[in-house]
């Protein structure tokens, strides 16, 4: 049975992505979750396609698992950190982009601190771009493995009522689940500090919250996010203890619920911070299903967007 | 229903698959462990109506069931214009050192076979792998490829199509010529 192309040849954020396309990367994925739990976890899908990886910003779970999928997939994979490249030495983007892509690579996916990135890229280059995090803007396939265990566990998301807890100012994470989760008809409510909560964010059609127990009574599942001290240039809580009084999770409140909960987190965990360690190894977690997850779900963006290289 | 033809009836359909089953029977040795690998989606049908037919001859063979996927093996892949949706591939079983049946409904440039012989690799390396087919147009081939269980064999040129219709999903078995592809 044939499909129809994904509406789009870069996946460069969840905002401009149908439902259709979402349904058409899960259902694909689906049969990768299967494939990477065989003896042999690998297919020719991608034999003769070039991916290079180019991380401008630090990633060890993002890096790894997009290296995965790709060689899984069996791609050809160049790799590409800022940290140890010529951007040091005053290159442009576009240029250190150029030279790359000068090697005949097909497809891109790009890490980069300056949000419109990759947008800006799918404008000047030929290759296929995928997003995996542009500064505080999006992280769409984070959002995709994201709904994707979360359908998992609980089935159809419309109607279902979901939580990002913390830092959701400087998240991208936080940006692309609501979009995703909204295309799919899930609730959605964001909880965190006054200060850590974007002015107008309830324009995106989700409810605000500065309580986390009343968050915690309210939803099915808290994808908790880690507060991004890197970003962050000024003060936005007096310290850390402070923070973690108010907004980190601990076992107890959760068997106080007297219901099931879900507890998902992106990575990395800061344990004893937004979370304590026995809510992280509890069986309210699903935060390794994610990691893995994340594989067959990459896997499925890289296959549907290869079927458009001719 | 464009000017589509019957070649085969339900009767014969059925006496088919029972001579399918002998076949089988022949070319193995009672105790023997076989197991019966059908390529979705077409092929899967076959495979669970040999194995049911098998199974209710009380034949000694040790039979074993299961489908494969072959969308992630295509070669024709990033040369369609629209991609295939993948179905499941469910075997439990690995199949190293064992003896396998590839099954599929319709034998026509042999691209799947070969697809599904590199699948299968994924699995072990297998004793023995053998071939049946329910439909074999033989003049169509693209690839050095020969079933080893034959249902029927149709010779037709290339633009014309063959589908097998099932008891369990078409409510009715039959085989069916039409001069060019129909949507299913």
């Amino acid at each position: 049975m044939t499909i129809s192309q994904l509406s789009t040849n870069h996946l460069l954020g969840i905002e401009h992505l149908q439902k259709a396309d979402i349904e058409k990367i899960f259902a694909t994925a689906e049969q990768f979750l299967e494939v990477i739990n065989r003896p042999i976890k690998k297919v020719p899908s991608l034999r003769d396609v070039t991916i290079a990886n180019l991380f401008f910003e630090n990633s060890t779970r993002t890096k790894l698992s997009f290296q995965l999928a790709e060689k899984r997939l069996s791609a050809d994979v160049i790799n590409f950190s800022a940290s140890s490249s010529s951007v040091n030495k005053g290159e442009t983007l576009l240029d250190t982009v150029n030279n790359i892509l000068s090697m005949k690579v097909d497809m891109v996916v790009i890490r980069h601190p300056s949000p419109g990135v990759p947008h800006y890229l799918s404008k000047h280059i030929q290759a296929h771009i995928i997003n995996a995090g542009d500064g505080t803007h999006e992280h769409p396939t984070q959002a995709l493995l994201d709904a994707f265990s979360m359908r998992q566990t609980l089935g159809d998301l419309r109607g279902k009522k979901i939580a990002l807890i913390g830092d959701i100012l400087h998240s991208r994470v936080a940006l692309s689940n609501i979009f995703c989760l909204k295309k799919l008809g899930a609730h959605i409510e964001v909880c965190g500090p006054p200060t850590l909560i974007p002015k107008y964010i309830d324009s995106l059609g989700v409810r605000i919250s500065y309580d986390l127990r009343s968050t915690l009574a309210w939803c099915d599942v808290a994808n908790v996010l880690r507060i991004q001290l890197e970003r962050q240039d000024q003060r936005f809580f007096p310290s850390l203890r402070e923070y973690i009084r108010y907004y980190g999770i601990h076992l107890e409140m959760l068997n106080q619920l007297d219901k099931p909960i879900v507890i998902m987190h992106p990575g990395p965990i800061n344990r004893g911070i937004e979370l304590t360690s026995d809510v992280a190894d509890s069986s309210h977690s699903i935060i390794l299903d994610q990691v893995q997850n994340g594989v067959a779900v990459r896997m499925a963006v890289l296959y549907l967007l290869g079927t458009q290289l001719h | 229903m464009h000017n589509g033809k019957t070649i085969l009836q339900s009767e014969r359909f059925g006496l088919m698959i029972m001579r399918l089953c002998h076949e089988i029977m022949e070319r193995n040795e009672a105790g023997d462990e076989l197991y019966l690998i059908g390529i979705q989606t077409g092929g899967v049908l076959l495979a669970e109506r040999i194995y049911d037919q098998l199974q209710g001859m009380k034949t000694d063979l040790t039979l074993k069931t299961g489908k494969l996927d072959i969308t992630f093996y295509r070669d024709d892949y990033r040369r369609r214009k629209e991609p295939l949706q993948a179905t499941a591939t469910e075997l439990d079983f690995l199949i190293e050192g064992k003896s396998v049946i590839l099954l599929d409904d319709v034998l026509y440039t042999g691209r799947t076979i070969q697809a599904a012989m590199s699948a299968i690799q994924s699995f072990g390396r297998p004793a023995r792998v053998e071939l049946m087919v329910l439909v074999d147009r033989r003049f169509n081939r693209q690839l050095p490829i020969r079933p080893d269980y034959i249902g029927i064999q149709v010779d037709t040129p290339d633009e014309s199509y063959v589908r097998v219709y099932w008891q369990s999903k078409d409510k009715m078995d039959k085989v069916r010529l039409y001069s060019k592809e129909i949507s299913v």
